[in-house]
Formats: structure tokens, C-alpha cells, sequence
């Protein structure tokens, strides 16, 4: 059949595109930031000046924002959405609460990310700064904690989605042994739900940092944006992805632009490394499971 | 069913590439555009590229519709950024470029050709804060570069009350806001600062992008004056058309001349009165003009001085410099209106020179 031939050829096409696609983002990067690594060498990574005017450039203190926010606000968001998770994927499965809370986390994720940031501009950052004010810090109200906090709330609905749907995964009759040996619904899901899904809520929690690592607007207006390593979690930073934003448009030189997009490259990288390590957990996860069901 | 549908996907796959390569067609049509034109006579089929600054856009929009208007050229102009409009201009992808800073030698040889500046208006930084009762500061150059360097602390550091005796200022820290992004604004606010402060000129020195000794960083007018108004006893800088059309308070600055300079268009524009060199390409920070605005800049339209390159058409450059010199002459008058500082007379006659000297295959373009 022609139709089906082409059908087949389709997919092929559309998986080859996706690997084209980030090969040659990954080569384009690379070949954008010769210049740079030629110039710098690897101390660009370690080198903490990032001195537009005299070319002196580094970029350790975004790539120390860059984790610090994200893993932050995977910490903040770890709690909350699989509290979402286990509230939709076992207590209300179906009805009128169920509907309602899932279509609100859907608007959770659609909501555009410079909304996000003007939210915590002007209604986070003064709530934070208020708190400052009582534990002595200066009050900036801008930083790394606020930037976390606006991030663990845009990565909920992401997490959140993947970990309930596999709750729900969940084979029925495991569950209803363990209730008809008298388990009350904390012990279940402690004991029977939680432990089964274990890879697949890791796998929320990984797709969730990848989409932290990488968020731009809503960081860069609440972050402070200042050039140093931070000190604490109060003191204002910058990341990688919010200083590329914010000089690209204005770098003059070329040494300047290349190392731009070197900083591009390091998240590129990095972003890589965190999710090839997530793979490997969750495969070790999963293995887990598997032997454990074995052994039972 | 299942066939159909397979055909159907097949169908449309198939228009999925041919989008894609149309797309590809046209990108490359309107990379031509600007600058190759088959021989036209009427202007109204005449259209001209710009891009650049973001600073002077909504003036540059106002002008380029009046234009349109009034000779029926069409004119775009596009935002992205000085660096921008100068990449573009150099790889010949627009007829015009924009910027607030003049361009850098190195720059001009990369372009192979020379390229000449246009002033169109002028512009100026203020200082912007957020202090109870909002009482209006007088600052001094040595004042600002201390605390824009971290030295002055506190409101109520002894040098700025000395040149503020009647103003109860709070003992609290100052937070300082700068931009974050690359702007032509911090680097006429740098180039300032480099003039009037040795420590800040070996320190920090001028650019769009800085490496700042202290304090917070916000992206555009907009971000820096948002954390200006809800951060209790901050200070930083914006354009003054962004302050004036907020309302925001703004502090009066000493000039070079001694004299206490409370930023207005006319005293922006004064500032420009000095001898401007024929290129124009001067910075306007810290001028000896008496009644002028230390914290000034010009911002320029570039455009190659030999206008016959590639296949480029007598009848687009003729119109383009016909533009030039509309801008700086009955042009002028919109800029108040929108808060820009019009040029002075001098720097006006110095542009019309500039404007009258360009050329096409060696012949002045206009007479």
C-alpha cells in the first residue's frame, strides 16, 4: 500500500528531525563558541569575573545559580506535588474535585512564564522582603529563595501530572491485599503505593529540574541579577539561562557573544550530565522494583 | 478509514515541507529586500530597512509613519538592540542601522567601507529613588560614583547630607538598581561615571554591560523602575523620556560648570552646546556647556557613506538621504511631544553636512 509507505516514511522523518534538531543545536553551540574556548580555555567554567568591559569572562557564578535555584526549588516542590499526586491518584480519582484540581494544575503549567514573573515581582518579592526585614538580612526581597519559590510553583503541574499518572499505574490487586490484611490507606500508600512508582516519581521530579534549569523570564526578574557567587540563599544571583537573556542582545564584541553562548553550551552540557544521571537511577529504580517483586 | 487517514497523513506531510521550503524562500526574500531592488522610480514602491536602538524606536516609529504619510515610503525599522543594528549593517542585511553608542573602529573595518553617523535626538540618564516623602536630591558627580561603587553606604552618609541640608534622610542602607541587560543607557550612564571618577574609569570602565561593584540588577526601564518604586531606600538610573512619562522623582545633578542641573529636555539639549566635530560621533557626558545636563547622549542613525553597493538602486539611497534630512529638520518636532530632547543648532547643521555628503558611484546623492 502506497498510503502506508508513506505513513511509515512519515515517522521515520519526524524521528530523524528530532535527532537532526539537537545534534545540530548541539554543533551550532560548539562552533559559535570556539572562539571563546580557544580564548579562555576550560577556565572559563572556573573563573568567577565576568567583566564585559575588559573581556575578562567566567562563568562559574551563573552555573552556582543556575543549580542552586534549580535544586532549591526542586526541594520546595518535592512535598507539594506529590501530596497533588497521591490526593488525585488515590483519594479523589474521578468526580467533581478531581476535575476541577486537575484542570487548575493544566492552567498552572499554560500560564506564560513572564506572568509568573511579574507575580513574584510585585506580590513575592515584597512578602519576602517583609520577612528579611524580621530575620536581619537585607532586604532585597529579590534572590535566589525568591527565584525558587517562583520556580517550585511553575514546576508543580509537571511533576505533579507525571507522578499521578503513575499512582494510578498502580496494579489494583496489590493494593487490595495489602487492605484486606488490614492496612489502613497511609500504610497502603507508604508501603504499596509509593515504593511501585518510585522511577516513575523520579521521572516527574527529573522532568520538572529540566524544565527549572532551563526557565528564563521569571528568573531574571526576580533573581537580582548580580554577577557574583552567592553567599546565602537570600543574596541576589544570576543563572545561566537569565544572563544569556539579558546581555545577548548588546554584545558588541565578538570574544563577548562567544562566550554568550559558550555559557548556552554549559547549560546544554549540563543539562545533559543531570539527565543522563536521572536515567541511570531510574533504571536502577526500576530494577529495584523488579527484584523486590521477584523476592515476593 | 485507516488508508484514508494514512493518506491523509501523507497529504499532509507533504504540505508540512512545502511550508517548509516556502518559509525557507521567503526568509531569504526579505534578507534581499533592504538591499537589492530592481530600478524603481516611484517612491511609493520604495521600502527601506532599519534596525537598532531600542532607545529612540517610539520617536523612530512616529517619524518613519508621519514619513510614510506624507511621501509614501515605506521605512521599518526594527528594535533588536545598538549591537544589533550594527551586525546587520555590516553583513548589508538593512539599509540603515541605529545606535546610542558610535561605532567601534574595529567595527568599521569589519565593514570594509566608511560608514558615517547621523544624530537624530538626543536622550538623557537620570537618577531615580525611592525615599519617604520623596524629596527631591541633589546629587554631586563624586556622590553618585560612590554609591554606584559601593562606597556611600547609607542615606545618610555626611556627603550626601552636606549637599542636602534641608532633606531628613533615613540612616538606612542604599540599595542600588542597575540594568541587567546590555543598554545603551548604562553605557551612557558608564561612559558618565568614567569621565568624572578615576576608581570607577580602572575598576569598571564604560559598556552596555558592566561588571558591577554592587547591588541589584532588573531588565529594561520598566524592571528597574518596578524594583525602584517597591524597594524601600533604592537609588538607579533610567532614561529620562522612561521618568518623565511615569511621574517618577529624579534627582538634580551637578554639572562640570558647578551649577545644579534638574534634567528637562531643554537642559539635555543644552548640553550639546560645545563644539561638535564634524563626524558628530561625541559623547555628551560631562560637557563644559554651562546650563547642560551632565548624563547626555546622542543616539545616531549609520548608513555606508558610498551608497552603490551590491545591486543597490540609485532611486532607493536618493529617498533614504531625502528621509535623513527630513528627520533632523522637519522631523525635529515630534520629538518634544514624546519627550525627546531635539538636537541643538550646531549638531543640526553638522548632521545636514553629514547627510549632504553621501554618495552614489561618487556623485553626492543630493545637490
Amino acid at each position: 500500500m502506497i498510503s502506508d509507505r508513506i505513513f511509515r516514511y512519515f515517522l521515520y522523518c519526524s524521528a530523524i528531525i528530532v535527532v537532526l534538531l539537537l545534534v545540530s543545536i548541539f554543533i551550532t553551540l560548539l562552533n559559535d563558541s570556539m572562539l571563546s574556548i580557544r580564548h579562555f580555555g576550560i577556565g572559563f567554567v572556573t573563573s568567577k569575573e565576568w567583566d564585559p568591559v575588559k573581556n575578562d569572562l567566567g562563568s562559574f557564578p551563573f552555573l552556582i545559580g543556575t543549580l542552586l535555584t534549580s535544586f532549591l526549588a526542586l526541594a520546595i516542590t518535592m512535598p507539594f506535588s506529590l501530596g497533588i499526586a497521591i490526593f488525585l491518584g488515590e483519594f479523589y480519582r474521578e468526580g467533581f474535585v478531581s476535575t476541577f484540581l486537575k484542570t487548575v494544575i493544566e492552567l498552572l503549567a499554560g500560564v506564560p512564564s513572564v506572568i509568573y514573573g511579574f507575580w513574584g515581582l510585585f506580590i513575592l518579592v515584597p512578602i519576602i522582603r517583609e520577612f528579611q526585614v524580621k530575620f536581619h538580612v537585607t532586604p532585597y526581597g529579590v534572590g535566589i529563595f525568591t527565584s525558587s519559590v517562583i520556580l517550585a510553583i511553575m514546576i508543580i503541574p509537571y511533576s505533579a501530572s507525571i507522578i499521578r499518572e503513575v499512582i494510578t499505574l498502580v496494579p489494583n490487586d496489590i493494593k487490595e491485599a495489602a487492605y484486606s490484611l488490614g492496612a489502613t490507606q497511609y500504610e497502603v500508600i507508604r508501603y504499596i503505593v509509593i515504593p511501585n512508582s518510585l522511577s516513575g516519581i523520579f521521572a516527574g521530579f527529573l522532568l520538572s529540574l529540566g524544565r527549572a534549569l532551563g526557565e528564563t523570564m521569571a528568573v531574571t526578574m526576580v533573581i537580582g541579577n548580580s554577577n557574583f557567587i552567592p553567599t546565602s540563599i537570600f543574596s541576589p544571583a544570576n543563572t545561566m539561562a537569565s544572563v544569556i537573556a539579558n546581555e545577548f542582545t548588546e554584545a558588541t564584541t565578538d570574544l563577548y557573544l562567544s562566550s554568550l553562548i559558550q555559557i548556552a553550551l554549559i547549560l546544554f552540557i549540563v543539562t545533559m550530565i543531570i539527565n543522563m544521571i536521572g536515567k541511570f537511577v531510574i533504571r536502577k529504580l526500576g530494577y529495584s522494583d523488579k527484584s523486590k517483586k521477584k523476592m515476593k | 478509514m485507516i488508508i484514508k487517514t494514512f493518506q491523509k497523513s501523507g497529504i499532509l506531510f507533504s504540505l508540512f515541507f512545502l511550508l517548509m521550503l516556502s518559509c525557507g524562500q521567503q526568509t531569504q526574500e526579505t534578507k534581499k529586500e533592504g538591499v537589492i531592488q530592481k530600478p524603481k522610480t516611484d517612491a511609493s514602491q520604495i521600502s527601506l530597512m532599519g534596525a537598532g536602538a531600542t532607545f529612540p524606536h517610539p520617536l523612530y516609529s512616529k517619524m518613519f509613519d508621519e514619513y510614510h504619510n506624507q511621501f509614501k515610503v515605506k521605512i521599518n525599522y526594527q528594535a533588536i538592540g545598538s549591537g544589533g543594528g550594527i551586525k546587520q549593517l555590516i553583513e548589508k542585511t538593512v539599509d540603515f542601522g541605529g545606535t546610542d553608542a558610535p561605532m567601534k573602529e574595529e567595527d568599521i573595518k569589519k565593514a570594509g567601507a566608511e560608514i558615517v553617523h547621523i544624530p537624530i535626538c538626543m536622550g538623557a540618564v537620570v537618577l531615580t529613588y525611592n525615599l519617604e516623602g520623596n524629596p527631591e536630591l541633589k546629587l554631586s558627580p563624586e556622590v553618585i560614583a560612590d554609591i554606584f561603587l559601593g562606597k556611600i553606604k547609607k542615606w545618610d552618609d555626611k556627603k550626601i547630607k552636606e549637599l542636602n541640608p534641608s532633606v531628613k534622610l533615613p540612616s538606612k542602607e542604599i540599595v542600588v538598581v542597575h540594568r541587567s541587560d546590555g543598554s545603551g543607557t548604562t553605557y551612557i550612564f558608564s561612559d558618565y561615571l568614567a569621565k568624572i571618577s578615576e576608581e570607577w574609569k580602572s575598576k569598571v570602565g564604560a559598556g552596555t554591560s558592566l561588571k558591577w561593584p554592587c547591588g541589584l540588577g532588573a531588565k529594561g526601564n520598566p524592571g528597574v523602575a518596578g524594583l525602584i518604586k517597591q524597594t524601600p531606600n533604592s537609588i538607579g538610573y533610567v532614561e529620562l523620556i522612561y521618568a518623565l512619562s511615569n511621574n517618577m522623582t529624579y534627582a538634580i545633578v551637578k554639572n562640570k560648570a558647578g551649577k545644579d542641573i534638574k534634567p528637562t529636555m531643554e537642559s539635555v539639549t543644552k548640553s550639546a552646546n560645545i563644539t561638535i566635530p564634524e563626524d558628530t560621533k561625541v559623547s555628551l557626558t560631562n560637557t563644559e556647556a554651562e546650563e547642560g545636563y551632565p548624563i547626555s547622549g546622542l543616539t545616531w542613525l549609520i548608513v555606508y557613506k558610498e551608497q552603490k553597493y551590491g545591486n543597490r538602486d540609485k532611486a532607493v539611497a536618493t529617498e533614504m538621504t531625502k528621509m535623513f534630512l527630513w528627520m533632523i529638520k522637519d522631523g525635529q518636532k515630534y520629538c518634544e511631544p514624546l519627550h525627546y530632547a531635539p538636537l541643538s543648532e550646531e549638531t543640526a547643521k553638522k548632521a545636514e553636512k553629514i547627510i549632504t555628503s553621501l554618495t552614489y558611484n561618487g556623485e553626492k546623492i543630493l545637490p
